[in-house]
């Protein structure tokens, strides 16, 4: 086991390359995120923002390039031993599993847990997720494909956090989702932070994604183009110009 | 034909009907985990058969032995095809994985009849021969183990999936197989057990059905196309209206024997398929909207 030191890289991509079919949707993705950092990827539909989750996680293999975490390799993990290591990832559009309940959801979620651990663990972190959504706890033996889309997200990152990842990938938690819904879920992510738990995450908003996150990357076409402290990205000429809108004013302030 | 022959006729329907029940319950597994349609399933039925005909005439071993070591056997030859035909190919289409699976159903047969020969054999009834009458009507003692049987399996089933976290991963790869594998579900694990599953619940019909239905090398391929009929008439990938499905083109058929003529019979589930496919090809129990998303 690495020893965990503050300011040591939780998360590193370096010169990561990904192909669909063939065309190039990763070029050279270098970056990474510190332990208790929120990092946020911003940029247009098919920068390759969804790609760089994609590949962390397993579901895509990449071409070359070293995906690093905590410093295991990766690159030649399958999805379900990446979630052992402590990555886990909210997809694009939830994902759910429709025709389950939404309390089944939840305990897939700690599907790697159930061989090992103690079921009252379980049982207590499903409360946990329960405090941090409520409205999941009502609807406990709803199907999963019922639920409005705020629900849905809810559960989508309460099933993520049931494997008790120490690095959350987060794809687009405010997509579809009414300003007040978006806003809820986004003091959630705060308080996952607050508690501890590293995240990487997507999102389309970027003022609300920079409002919330310590660094940023801007992507263009499967390049890294700007990277730093979001106070810096949400001052950069460039990034107000194409991600922030000149002189609007987020719903966020 | 009267009352009494009519019914006599729906019970030997029910009996025939709940092997192609159980049959396509086997498709209904492999099809949901892997959305391939296994067409060695029938081979499975007939290995079951073989198998335990072996053990309970050469070997001489009691029934309640066979019965777990011929189930055992057949499971394991289920597993080893997907380890061996299924899971060494990087990324196939599902083509590729069905057209192997037609492979796999013409190995099976050649394999039996090279091990069993070209006869038909029969299996000892589990208990007396008896006929037992209920209103006017006689059914052996075969047909109530049979039913037994598929009510102890269709119960299983349903507890394995409603209830352990196993049966619930199957059922979550059946509903999106890339967000199971994103919360930690080992997909090729859950491919390889849908494989073994199948096998297993092909194996018992085809015990179960010995008795009665003899046995040969050839009959998994009719067996597997009037369960892969049931599958289809009940809405691929729902396993509750395969069971339903599976007893109504048995009885259809047994009707179709005795009032018209019994040359006929075989011809019922591949017209019933055919019909099924023209007119609802989500079968009788699936979701129309479901089916616009199915690639078979």
């Amino acid at each position: 086991m690495p020893i965990l030191v503050k300011g040591l890289k939780m998360l590193q991509m370096r010169n990561v390359n990904a192909y669909y079919g063939r065309v190039q949707a990763l070029k050279g993705i270098s970056l990474h995120v510190l332990p208790g950092e929120i990092v946020c990827l911003i940029g247009a539909n098919g920068a390759g923002k969804t790609t760089i989750l994609r590949s962390i996680s397993g579901l895509l293999d990449v071409l070359d390039g070293e995906i690093r975490f905590n410093g295991t390799r990766l690159t030649d993990l399958a999805p379900d031993q990446i979630v052992r290591l402590g990555i886990s990832h909210v997809p694009e559009g939830r994902q759910l599993f429709g025709p389950l309940t939404v309390i089944d959801n939840l305990r897939l979620g700690a599907y790697q847990r159930y061989r090992r651990s103690n079921r009252s663990q379980i049982q207590k972190d499903i409360e946990y997720v329960f405090q941090l959504f409520p409205l999941l706890e009502a609807r406990a033996s709803n199907l999963a494909g019922t639920l409005s889309g705020g629900e849905q997200q809810m559960l989508a990152i309460g099933r993520a956090l049931m494997s008790r990842p120490k690095l959350l990938l987060l794809d687009e938690p405010s997509m579809g989702l009414a300003p007040m819904v978006a806003r809820e879920i986004f003091e959630v992510i705060k308080d996952l932070r607050e508690g501890g738990t590293t995240i990487l995450l997507v999102e389309q908003n970027a003022r609300m994604a920079l409002s919330l996150a310590d660094r940023g990357y801007v992507l263009e076409t499967g390049k890294i183009i700007i990277e730093g402290p979001s106070a810096e990205l949400l001052e950069n000429r460039e990034v107000k110009r194409a991600y922030l809108g000149k002189g609007r004013k987020g719903f966020f302030e | 034909m009267g009352g009494s022959g009519i019914l006599q006729l729906i019970f030997s329907g029910i009996t025939i009907g709940s092997i192609y029940g159980l049959v396509a319950v086997g498709f209904d597994i492999i099809y949901n985990c892997t959305g391939i349609i296994n067409f060695a399933q029938g081979e499975f039925v007939m290995l079951g058969g073989m198998i335990m005909i072996s053990l309970v005439g050469a070997a001489d071993l009691p029934m309640w032995i066979s019965f777990p070591i011929a189930v055992f056997a057949v499971t394991l030859i289920g597993a080893l095809f997907e380890r061996l035909c299924i899971h060494p190919l990087k990324k196939p289409s599902i083509l590729t994985l069905i057209i192997i699976t037609i492979a796999a159903s013409i190995l099976f047969k050649g394999g039996a009849m090279f091990a069993w020969g070209k006869q038909t054999f029969s299996l000892p009834h589990f208990s007396s021969e008896r006929p037992i009458s209920i209103f006017g009507a006689t059914i052996l003692p075969q047909t109530v183990w049979i039913l037994g049987f598929i009510a102890v399996v269709v119960l299983l089933l349903a507890f394995f999936f409603k209830a352990t976290m196993v049966g619930k991963a199957m059922r979550a790869c059946a509903a999106n197989r890339s967000a199971a594998s994103l919360v930690g579900v080992n997909v090729k694990e859950i491919v390889l057990l849908s494989f073994a599953l199948s096998a297993a619940i092909g194996a018992v019909a085809g015990i179960i059905i010995a008795p009665i239905a003899l046995m040969d090398y050839e009959r998994g391929m009719i067996l597997g196309l009037k369960g892969f009929s049931a599958a289809v008439l009940g809405g691929l990938g729902n396993p509750v209206g395969a069971v339903v499905a599976g007893f109504l083109i048995g009885i259809v058929e047994a009707l179709c024997a005795g009032l018209l003529s019994s040359h006929y019979k075989d011809a019922v589930a591949l017209i019933v398929l055919l019909a099924v496919l023209f007119i609802r090809p989500s079968g009788l129990f699936g979701s129309l909207e479901a089916s616009r998303l199915k690639k078979f």
